[in-house]
This record gives structure tokens, C-alpha cells and sequence, in this order.
């Protein structure tokens, strides 16, 4: 059940540092957002806000608002547990449990949660699952085989499965790309292609071309300088992002002219 | 289910809109509390050591306070122990203590160095793995076995070096007290053995984390393997060195079952400096004298020793992480 | 560089070689040298089925039989009570420390751990008398003697479990609270079986230094030649111990008398120096398998 996502002014602290400042963005259900800018502007700790992941570093501290279908995720009452089990995330990189068999590794965040599913159940969600990661035709003989045993490409599917088995509403994606070779990448985009039908998808990428092949939308963040809050330049559709950008610094990233 | 994954199929046409979306439910639903409850308790396991070294420290003070209250004689400062008649005075046991302490650093330290050295520096890469593993293995040997091996084995055959040594009697360290095996001297030997490992242990840690870049500037000069270790290793390994040895002092300080069985009673008399002279530690002393534990007096008179020795060794392991750590700071 | 300088510093070099060398072996010496004389004092005592089957009851230095099997069960019984105490506690707080130790209790915690781990066994042996014995006014037993071992045990189990779980990946902790696993069900289910292999290695080698500890004995607990698997009442053997005893029976020199058919007084074969040894062997072998089998069980968890 794909959500929207609204950010409202929102500052992310470590400690005393000041990492991001200011953000507000609208994230449309059913949709693939992209973050780009350059490193160290803060579009992982905006990503990792989405789902409250920000707060187990020490020292993290967000002020703003974020909602999930007009629902305060940072308010009072709210349980960071629950909120991470809507929102799903995926790292850059690959970081399958490395005790667990792939089987268990998909089937992971149910066996670890309050209620218990019978063996059919679990057996059904992993099918479905490894099918919608693209990676069930690959391991169906090998499903008890540690899911390190897997290739680079096929663990990060394989942590694509296990993310989306506890059937989140929204996906965030920490450039999933980043460690994989070009076919993985493009398994993974395909992948992302797919599941945006069900899914609301943030992804932060570092290459201009697959923000420009997977999103719809482009959010794209700068830092004045070293030591400087990061900030949001502009979000829009990706193709007026890409093809006629509003503000210069945009215009000269995604151009190469950047610093 | 079926629905879920034609899909998740890449070409899948868009799915029709799906039922109402349902409601969030972001509340907490009981996680809170286990979590609470968990940190709680692995809180609570950390209370407990905290609350076991109070209570160590505590039961001693309290129980030791009653024996220094009746003591007829100055409990730092005396000579004499005379349990039964309230006589405390530690200045003999301190007095063995260290010295043999001093004769197993004197011994062990260099060696250790000598070991690590090789170990780190000398000893072609496949070996030193094992090799250090070996000497590992010298400090999981108990201390009962040292005690036994150390006096009916090494002990006799100390005695010549003993007997050559105390040629030098003017000097009061060396005098010839009568004593055969048993002494401060074979005890410091064995202490030594069994300390090597701990300051091998730390010296080698310092050096394998000597910076390639130094290394490899010494070498560029021109620097003998010797020269390069006196540049480079030794000065970058220095806090190592002594972290480890005071680590080994602390042990050897506490040490018990192997000098109980080394050491030999001497006999009461006048007051004898020799390293060739038997002697009691505070650990030795306590340790056989476990029989005299009958009133609350005479116990609390060695629980009042064993409060000296539990802060000495304090001390020593204190000054020995306090380098450590301007160690790793630096 | 001229010549008479090169030769000095070649000089140099060479000798801090020897010396180094030199050191290295010196410091093998007393290692096999020990091994050396327990094995060869020992073995044929531990070669016997007797050996590991009966105990010291009724059998004198000057008789020959009886076995080891009382001091072996009761190290077993006083080291199996200390490690079911210590191996939780030390579990929790190492969990403590690494994964929600923030601000001074956590530093207070770490501090008092430093401070156990410089405890003197004796000081342990006395604590627990001054707190079972002198103030409860209980009796000497076997339990107590497990007790001052969980002094001594803790601190080793405390600092590995810390080194080992400081080894598991963050990224591993994320990836699970990412799915909205509860923190403590990471820490149960993610990052203690993936440590788990460490965590056997840091339990053994605790197990390996208190097993052949002596000094409680010494005050906690008398030694009984005979079975006694009661750990809560009665005097017990332990491995420790009986060299303890055994070495008592030495006698001056090893040597014992006894009396022939005439009455008159002959040196006798004394039994107590193969007892001592082979019982030395016994623990030796039981501490050095247990630290071959801890060091294993960590290679297995570093690769
Ligand atoms: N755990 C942390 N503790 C302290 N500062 C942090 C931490 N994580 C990130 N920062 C700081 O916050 C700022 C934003 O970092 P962030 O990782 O969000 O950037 P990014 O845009 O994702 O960069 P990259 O493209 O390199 O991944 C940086 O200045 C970084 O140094
Ligand atoms: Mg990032």
C-alpha cells in the first residue's frame, strides 16, 4: 500500500554539527524518487529520517516534520519499530545476515517479529518475495545455502527480498547500486521499475544516468561549502530537472561543471 | 497472493487501484517495552559488577577494621605478624613482595622484549603466528604447576647461580642467609616464566602496530634491521612496554599458589634484605595461613593484608591502563 | 658512510640479532622444559583406566593405586557452577557495554571490569570468606570456591564478549532494525549468533584460566581423598587440590620409609611425586586442549 511522503523544514543534527537544513519535499505515492548531489550533502541522512534509522547514531537529532499519508512519523506516541516496518531500506552495501541461509535471510524481519506464521506462510511470502526481486530463478535449488554464498549483484537482491517480505509501504534505497558491476545495476533497475506499482521508492544515486533511467521525480541537494548544513536546491519531474533545470547550481551538477 | 505476483512481473501492466488504502498504525504495539526491558536488565548485569568490586573493597575495609583497631603495633610500619597476640605489622610481607616482584621484572622484561621482538620483527611471517601462539600457551599454564615445577625441579638447579651471585655478599641484597632452595630469588625466577607471556603479549601488540610509513623511512635512510628497530619500534612501543610490564607487575604482586609453594618460613630473627633468603608475600602469607582464620580478630587481620595487596595491584593495573591510554591517544 | 662505521654498524646489527634470537629461545626454554618434566613425571599415571576411574580413598603415599577421578569431578562441579554464573552475567554486560553503554554508568561499569580483572585470586578467596564464613558464619564447601572463581571469571568473559561483538558490522544492526526488528531482537538474534563463534572462544579461555586456580582452595574448601559430588557441603577434591595434597605428602627429598618383616625402617617407593605429576599432567591437558580448542573456534570466527 504505496504512501506519500511530505518533509517539512526539516534539520538534521549530529551533535552539534548541523548536517542538513531546511528541507521541505513532497514525495508522491507509487512513485521513484531520486537524491543526487554531491557527497557529503546529506541525502543519506535525509533518506535515513524517512524511517527513523537517523536516531541510532549517538548524538543524531532531527527537527521538522515528516508524515507518512499526513501522519507525523517523529510525533510522540509514534514507535520508531513500527515506523521502520513501513518503511523499508536497502543499503549501498549488500548486508545479508550472515548466520542465515537465503531462505531465512527473506524470511528474516517475520521470523523476527511478534506474530508467528506457519511454515506454508513463510514458505509463500519467500516465493513471492525472491520472484519479485527477480532473484528466485537463480536460488530456487540453493535456498538453504548461506546467503553469503551469493555474487555482490544477487545479495543486494536478495536484501531487495528480505526488505520488501515484511511488505512495507515505502522503499529507500542508499545508492543500492553503488558496489554492483553494470548487468547487477541493471537487474536492480529493472528490479526498481517493477516494484515502484506497489511501492513508494526514494532512491539516492550518484550517477546522473540511472537517476535519469529510474525516477519520476529528482530531488537534488548541495552544500555551500565544507562544514556548511547541506541543503535542497530543487525537486521537480525528473525530465524538467534533467532537461531544464531552475537554478544554476543544478544546472552546472548534473553538466559535470560542479566544483 | 496470485495478484502479488503477475505484479511484481516486469512487464505487468499497471495494476488496477487497489482497495482502500488501510490505516496506518504507527503507535507503539508493546516493542517499547521489551526494549526497555532488555536494556534494563543487561543494565542491571553492568550494576552487578559494579556493585561486586564495592563489595570487594567494602567487605574487606569493614572486616579488616576491627583487627586494626586492637593492634598493638604499627600495621604499616611493624615488623612483626603475631596473631595471637594482636601483633599486625606488614612491613615483612610488603618487603618479600616486592622483591620478588623486582627480581621477576628484572628477569622477565627484557627477556619479553627480547621475545617480542623477535616475534614481530625477526621471525619470518608464517612462523610468527604460531610462535606467538606458543608463547601464549605459557601463560595458560596454571600456577599450581609452576609452583611445583619451580621448586622440585628448577629451584636445585638455581643453586649455583645462587651460590655464585652471593660471592658478592657485601652487598646486603646478596647475603648468604644458609637458605638451599626456597628462596626470594628461585621464586622471582619462576615469577619471571610466568609473567613473560603478559608483557610478550602487550610489548608484541605495540610493535605490530609500528607505522609502515616509519618503518619504511628508516629503511630508506639506510637503517640496519637493528637500527630501524632502535628508531622506529622501540620509541613507537615504548608505552606498550611499560603498559605490559606493570600489567605483569600486577600479576606477579598477586600472585599466590606457586610462591605458597616455593618460598620457604624463614625462621623469626633479625630482619634479613637478601634475595637469598626464604619469605612470605602477602599472598603466600594469607594462603597458608588459612587455618588461623578462627576469630574475627585474627581473620581480620589477613583480610586486612589482603586489602594492602588488593590495592597495590590496583594501583599497578591503574598506572598500567593510564599509559595504555595516553598510549592509544598518542 | 666509511668503512670502520660500517663495520661497527654491521657489528651492531649482528649482536642485536644474536641477543634477540637469544632472548626468543631463552624465553622457549622453561616452557618445554616444563612440558618436558610434567609429561615425562606423569604419563604413566594417567595411562592407567585406574587413573581416570577411582579416586584417593583409603590409598596412602606409601600404597600404590587409586586414581583421579574425585578431583576431577569436583574441578568439573566448581568450575561448571562458576562459568553458569559468570557466562550470563558477562554475556549481559558485554552486551551492555557495546550495544547501550552511553555516559558515566557505562564508564563507571568498564572501570569497575578493570578493576576485577587485577583482582588477585587470594583477594577473591578472601572476599568470598569474609562474606560467606566470617559474616554468614556458613561452612567451607565446594560452592564457595566456585563463587571466588566467578571473581576471576567475569572480567575475561566481560572483555571478550566486548572485543567480539565490537566486531560485528553496524551495518548488520541497521539491516535488521531497517526491517523493524525491535533493538533487543537484534541483539539477541542478529549480533550474538553472528559473534557467536567469539563468544565460545572468550567462555573456553575463561573456563581454561579458572579451571587450574588454586588459592581458593587453599581457604574455601578442605580436600577429601574420596568422592564427595556434593558441591554445597563437605570437604572436595579438585585437580588443584589434590597437587596441593600431594605435594604435601612429599615428605623431605621423596623419599619415604617404612618398616620390613623385622621391624626395621627401609626406604619405601613413595607414591605421592607420580600422583603429584600425573594429576599436573591431567590439568595440564585439560587447560591446554580447552585453549587448542578456544583458538580454533576463534579462527573460525575472524574468517
Ligand atoms: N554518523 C555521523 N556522525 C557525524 N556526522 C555524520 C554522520 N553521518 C554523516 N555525517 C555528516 O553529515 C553530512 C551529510 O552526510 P551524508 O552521509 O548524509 O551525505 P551524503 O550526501 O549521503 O554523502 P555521500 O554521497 O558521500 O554518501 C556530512 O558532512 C557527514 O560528514
Ligand atoms: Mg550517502
Amino acid at each position: 500500500m504505496a504512501r506519500r511522503i511530505e518533509i517539512k523544514d526539516l534539520d538534521i543534527h549530529y551533535g552539534r554539527f548541523c548536517a542538513v537544513r531546511g528541507v521541505t519535499l513532497s514525495v508522491p505515492a507509487r512513485s521513484v524518487t531520486a537524491f543526487i548531489g554531491p557527497s557529503g550533502c546529506g541525502k543519506s541522512s535525509v533518506l535515513r529520517t524517512l524511517n527513523r534509522m537517523h536516531e541510532v547514531v549517538p548524538g543524531a537529532r532531527v527537527e521538522g516534520n515528516v508524515l507518512l499519508d499526513g501522519e507525523d512519523i517523529y510525533a510522540r506516541d509514534i514507535d520508531p519499530v513500527a515506523v521502520r516496518r513501513t518503511v523499508g531500506m536497502v543499503f549501498q552495501r549488500p548486508n545479508p545476515f550472515p548466520t542465515m541461509s537465503i531462505y531465512d535471510n527473506v524470511a528474516a524481519g517475520l521470523k523476527l517479529d511478534k506474530r508467528r506464521l506457519k511454515r506454508s506462510e513463510l514458505d509463500d511470502v519467500v516465493l513471492r518475495s525472491l520472484r519479485a526481486a527477480n532473484l528466485w530463478d537463480e536460488v530456487r535449488d540453493r535456498l538453504h545455502k548461506p546467503g553469503a554464498s551469493l555474487s555482490g549483484g544477487q545479495q543486494q537482491r536478495l536484501c531487495i527480498a528480505r526488505a520488501i517480505a515484511v511488505e512495507p509501504d515505502v522503499l529507500l534505497m542508499d545508492e543500492p547500486c553503488s558496489a554492483l558491476d553494470p548487468i547487477s545495476t541493471l537487474a536492480i533497475e529493472d528490479l526498481i521499475g517493477s516494484l515502484k506499482e506497489r511501492y513508494t521508492i526514494v532512491i539516492v544515486t550518484h550517477n546522473m544516468q540511472q537517476a535519469a533511467r529510474v525516477s519520476d521525480r529528482t530531488a537534488f541537494f548541495t552544500l555551500a561549502g565544507v562544514g556548511q548544513p547541506g541543503e535542497l536546491v530543487e525537486d521537480g519531474d525528473t525530465q524538467q530537472i534533467f532537461g531544464n533545470p531552475r537554478d544554476r547550481r543544478t544546472e552546472d551538477y548534473i553538466s559535470g561543471r560542479f566544483g | 497472493m496470485a495478484a502479488r505476483v503477475r505484479v511484481a512481473a516486469p512487464e505487468a501492466a499497471p495494476a488496477p487501484d487497489p482497495a482502500p488504502v488501510p490505516p496506518l498504525r504507527l503507535t507503539g504495539s508493546g516493542t517499547a517495552r521489551a526494549d526497555r526491558l532488555f536494556a534494563a536488565v543487561t543494565r542491571g548485569a553492568g550494576g552487578f559488577v559494579v556493585v561486586l568490586v564495592l563489595l570487594v573493597a567494602g567487605f574487606l575495609a569493614v572486616k579488616a577494621a576491627p583487627a586494626l583497631r586492637v593492634d598493638r603495633v604499627n600495621f604499616l610500619t611493624s615488623r612483626t605478624w603475631d596473631v595471637a597476640g594482636h601483633r599486625f605489622g606488614i612491613v615483612d610481607m610488603l618487603w618479600a613482595t616486592v622483591t620478588v616482584s623486582a627480581v621477576a621484572m628484572v628477569i622477565a622484561l627484557p627477556l619479553a622484549v627480547g621475545v617480542a621482538l623477535f616475534i614481530t620483527q625477526y621471525a619470518p611471517r608464517r612462523l610468527a603466528r604460531p610462535v606467538a601462539h606458543v608463547v601464549d600457551l605459557l601463560a595458560a599454564i596454571p600456577s599450581i604447576v609452576y609452583g611445583i615445577w619451580g621448586i622440585l625441579v628448577l629451584a636445585p638447579l638455581l643453586r649455583p647461580v645462587q651460590d655464585a651471585l652471593g660471592s658478592a655478599h657485601w652487598i646486603p641484597l646478596f647475603g648468604n642467609e644458609g637458605y638451599s632452595t626456597g628462596t626470594i630469588f628461585d621464586g622471582g625466577v619462576v615469577l619471571a616464566v610466568m609473567i613473560l607471556p603478559i608483557i610478550t603479549a602487550v610489548a608484541r601488540d605495540v610493535f605490530e602496530r609500528t607505522p609502515v610509513a616509519h618503518l619504511e623511512a628508516a629503511r630508506a635512510l639506510g637503517a640496519t634491521r637493528w637500527e630501524t628497530i632502535r628508531l622506529t619500534v622501540l620509541p613507537h612501543g615504548r608505552s606498550g612496554i611499560v603498559s605490559g610490564a606493570m600489567l605483569g607487575l600486577g600479576r606477579a604482586l598477586g600472585e599466590t599458589v606457586a610462591l605458597y609453594l616455593i618460598l620457604s618460613k624463614p625462621p623469626a630473627g633479625p630482619f634479613s634484605p637478601s634475595l637469598f633468603a626464604g619469605g612470605e608475600t602477602f599472598a603466600s602469607k594469607i594462603a597458608s595461613n588459612a587455618a588461623e582464620f578462627s576469630t574475627p580478630t585474627q581473620t581480620g587481620a589477613y583480610l586486612a593484608a589482603g586489602l594492602v595487596l588488593f590495592a597495590l595491584t590496583f594501583v599497578v593495573n591503574a598506572v598500567a591502563r593510564w599509559i595504555a591510554r595516553r598510549g592509544d591517544a598518542a | 658512510m666509511n668503512a670502520t662505521l660500517g663495520a661497527r654498524r654491521r657489528a651492531a646489527d649482528r649482536t642485536a640479532t644474536v641477543l634477540i634470537t637469544g632472548c626468543f629461545l631463552l624465553g622457549l626454554v622453561p616452557l618445554v622444559w616444563l612440558l618436558y618434566t610434567v609429561a615425562s613425571k606423569g604419563w604413566h599415571m594417567v595411562v592407567t583406566s585406574e587413573w581416570w576411574l577411582q579416586s584417593q580413598r583409603g590409598v596412602g603415599f606409601r600404597d600404590p593405586g587409586g586414581g583421579a577421578l574425585h578431583a576431577i569431578v569436583g574441578t568439573a562441579e566448581q568450575v561448571a557452577l562458576c562459568a553458569a554464573i559468570s557466562v550470563p552475567v558477562g554475556l549481559l554486560v558485554g552486551v551492555y557495554l557495546v550495544e547501550y553503554g552511553r555516559g558515566t554508568f557505562a564508564r563507571v561499569t568498564s572501570f569497575a571490569v578493570d578493576v576485577l580483572t587485577g583482582i588477585p585470586s587470594i583477594v577473591a578467596a578472601l572476599f568470598v570468606y569474609a562474606v560467606a564464613i566470617t559474616t554468614l558464619g556458613g561452612q567451607r564447601a565446594g560452592w564457595l570456591v566456585s563463587l571466588a572463581l566467578v571473581v576471576l571469571m567475569l572480567p575475561v568473559i566481560v572483555r571478550s564478549t566486548e572485543e567480539m561483538l565490537r566486531l560485528v558490522p553496524d551495518e548488520l544492526r541497521e539491516a535488521s532494525y531497517a526491517l523493524g526488528v525491535p533493538k533487543w531482537k537484534t541483539v539477541v538474534k542478529v549480533v550474538v549468533p553472528t559473534a557467536f563463534s567469539g563468544l565460545v572462544t572468550g567462555v573456553l579461555l575463561g573456563v581454561a584460566r579458572v579451571a587450574g586456580e588454586t588459592a581458593p582452595l587453599l581457604i574455601l574448601v578442605g580436600y577429601a581423598s574420596g568422592m564427595n559430588t556434593d558441591l554445597f557441603a563437605g570437604f572436595q577434591a579438585s585437580l588443584p587440590g589434590m597437587i596441593n595434597d600431594q605435594f604435601v605428602n612429599l615428605g623431605s627429598g621423596g623419599q619415604a620409609y617404612g618398616l620390613d618383616a623385622n621391624g626395621n625402617r627401609v626406604p619405601i617407593h613413595n607414591f605421592a611425586p607420580d600422583r603429584l605429576w600425573g594429576a599436573a599432567l591431567t590439568l595440564i591437558v585439560i587447560v591446554l586442549v580447552l585453549n587448542l580448542v578456544a583458538r580454533l573456534a576463534g579462527r573460525r570466527a575472524r574468517t
